[in-house]
């Protein structure tokens, strides 16, 4: 309870708290908010007729436009709130609104993943002697080694001809090479709580290693790496994106705000008169990526004074 | 200290082969028949073309006998041919590293003045109107995706007001740098145009690079502030600082002489992070601006399947990644003697 009150007086910190919320309720209520054309497939994104250049939002206020469609005084592709893409005009606020939900679940996803992935490869590491700690951490080195975006996107590449270009293609990329630091921080930690007597104490019981991994050690060692990795959901998200702007990430028509930017490459001489193609899409992913960071850094300050001023890439 | 580097010298191979393994592994994921398209150059007449090429190549050999062969050729420089570049993968890594060296080396001046002299006088200024400013910078900084940012610039620049724009130089220098009266002695032509004495080529040259390199220089710059700006809080609390206060001297002399100095040691271990940040960052900063350097080269060769391309230059990037560690785990030793102990 004091967790909770401590965190709610930051007004940075309560920032986040609201922002995130309200992503959560737009994610939640997205069916409401951009009712989907085809409802078997609602992440792609509704298309309004073929003009060649981008239609501008069909009403000054937005809002006003939002609540026509919410209500279904009109329809999206009658009001389009935010605009158009241009080449395929794209409905750039159902993009938005459904683009929510894929930025939730590949970020969530790819944390998820590089968390588990460390955790086993850290607890191997620490738990398993000298010499297998040693060659694990090594191969991690080597994964280390690679500049992180240049080797997703080597991933992404060569995965594209054999799996095809989606969401799948860009996360397995990113969680190849993910999940490094939380095995060393969480090896680290393991390897701590190891020698505590507690233990030593469940060993001398007869207990088998799995089970003291996962009922002794496990629990006391883990709230670091959760901490760390609430801090970088955001930049995952940031980098899921990064690779579908460059082409290689969620595939072209998806609502994913990535891709949905790299719509703007086409008119970058005109972007003063088609400011829309990148402010919505911009604005929702560096709102979204900037509640993740304050409430990860309000969670690290709260819950664990140790790592303030780690700084994490 | 000798027998420290010479500790991390040695596990320097190993390194480098474990990342060649994994780029060979990578490649590797691909069946033969697709490895054996990067090396065909029109369409096979015969239908039997494909099996024949995989054949001859001995694409589909054991893996170890495969990859000692194609070691063999990465060590002789052949990384094959690049599709995108139209020219060998070695020479295109030759042919566009000066547009991106020009560009990560402008980046540092931001990066140093905005990360290190921001970080320091944030500190100096705890709590006060100055830090509380820069901190909301560095954070918004820190989560604004870097093609959102230069998406922004060339809105406001380029579209909007026509000062800078995007690509690399105007079509009017370009045709003056091919003349042979203008010598390029290093391929930057900020630099070449100093040298030849042209100040209209570098004011040109200048124009184009101030979007790229602050769209590459302000993520490493919030993220230097931050490291700077701890490292810094944390030394002036620290008893020697005091005890210069309480000797008498100048406020100036000891920040800068004592708390500065070793503030800054810390900083010095970004040096990795910073590379790594400079090679994410050319890729996306080049292809938002239309740069013609090696992120953009790769970025294009990842998405029409230019795998030799994209492999030379990941193998390109962590080779550097690799011996850039090593330059700043060496200079941590030199200029921290409490680490050669551990």
């Amino acid at each position: 309870m004091r967790t909770i009150r401590q965190l709610l007086r930051n007004p940075l910190s309560l920032t986040g708290f609201v922002l995130l919320l309200f992503f959560v309720g737009v994610a939640v209520a997205a069916p409401r908010l951009a009712p989907p054309a085809r409802a078997w497939e609602p992440y792609r994104i509704v298309q309004c007729g073929f003009s060649p250049t981008p239609a501008p939002p069909g009403d000054p206020n937005p809002f006003r436009a939002i609540w026509k469609v919410v209500t279904g005084q009109a329809t999206l592709c009658q009001v389009h709130p935010f605009g158009t893409t241009g080449e395929g005009q794209y409905d750039i606020y159902y993009g938005v609104v459904w683009g929510t939900r894929t930025a939730f679940q590949v970020g969530l996803i790819i944390t998820g993943a590089c968390v588990l992935i460390g955790i086993v490869v850290g607890a191997i590491a620490a738990y398993f002697g000298r010499w297998v700690g040693e060659i694990v951490m090594r191969i991690t080195d080597i994964f280390m080694a690679f500049p992180f975006l240049v080797a997703a996107m080597t991933i992404a590449a060569v995965l594209q001809p054999k799996i095809g270009r989606g969401l799948v293609t860009a996360m397995i990329a990113l969680i190849v090479f993910g999940w490094m630091t939380y095995s060393r921080l969480i090896r680290g930690d393991i390897l701590a709580v190891k020698e505590r007597d507690y233990v030593q104490a469940a060993r001398a019981a007869g207990a088998g290693h799995l089970r003291i991994i996962l009922r002794h050690i496990l629990p006391n060692a883990i709230f670091p790496t959760l901490v760390l990795a609430s801090m970088d959901i955001g930049s995952y998200v940031i980098s899921f994106a990064a690779l579908s702007f460059l082409g290689l990430g969620a595939e072209i028509g998806y609502a994913d705000w990535g891709q949905m930017l790299s719509f703007a490459r086409n008119w970058i001489a005109r972007l003063n008169e088609y400011w829309w193609i990148i402010f919505y899409p911009g604005m929702a992913i560096l709102l979204f990526v900037l509640a993740w960071n304050l409430v990860g850094d309000a969670l690290r300050d709260v819950l664990d004074p140790r790592l303030r001023g780690r700084i994490t890439v | 200290m000798i027998a420290y580097i010479v500790r991390r010298l040695l596990i320097l191979p190993l390194v480098l082969f474990g990342v060649t393994v994994f780029i060979f592994g990578i490649f590797s994921l691909l069946d033969p028949v697709m490895r054996a398209s990067l090396y065909v150059r029109d369409v096979p007449k015969t239908a039997d073309a494909l099996q024949r090429i995989i054949h001859k190549y001995g694409l589909d050999d054991p893996i170890h006998i495969q990859y000692w062969r194609w070691l063999n050729q990465v060590i002789r420089g052949n990384f094959g041919w690049s599709k995108t570049a139209q020219r060998p993968v070695l020479q295109a890594i030759g042919y566009y590293l000066p547009a991106s060296l020009e560009l990560a080396l402008w980046a540092m001046v931001p990066v140093i003045l905005g990360g290190i002299v921001l970080g320091i006088l944030s500190a100096l200024h705890h709590n006060r109107p100055l830090d509380h400013t820069t901190r909301v910078f560095a954070l918004i900084g820190w989560s604004f995706p870097s093609y959102v940012y230069g998406l922004l610039l060339l809105m406001v620049f380029y579209a909007t007001l026509r000062w800078f724009p995007p690509g690399r130089i105007s079509d009017w220098v370009s045709r003056e740098v091919i003349v042979g009266t203008f010598r390029q002695y290093t391929g930057m032509y900020t630099l070449d145009a100093v040298l030849n004495l042209r100040l209209d080529v570098f004011a040109d040259a200048l124009r184009h690079l101030v979007m790229p390199v602050l769209t590459l220089s302000y993520i490493q710059w919030a993220l230097l502030l931050r490291v700077t700006r701890s490292s810094m809080l944390e030394t002036l609390r620290q008893e020697y600082v005091m005890t210069a206060r309480a000797k008498g001297l100048k406020e100036w002399v000891v920040v800068y002489k004592h708390a500065t100095r070793n503030a800054l040691i810390p900083v010095v271990t970004m040096g990795g992070l910073l590379l790594v940040g400079l090679l994410n960052g050319v890729v996306i900063t080049e292809t938002v601006f239309n740069y013609p350097g090696l992120g953009q080269w790769a970025a294009r060769a990842a998405t029409t399947f230019d795998m030799l391309s994209v492999l030379g230059f990941s193998l390109f990037g962590s080779t550097l990644l690799v011996f850039g560690n090593l330059a700043v785990d060496v200079l941590y030793a030199v200029i921290d003697p409490r680490i050669r102990l551990e």
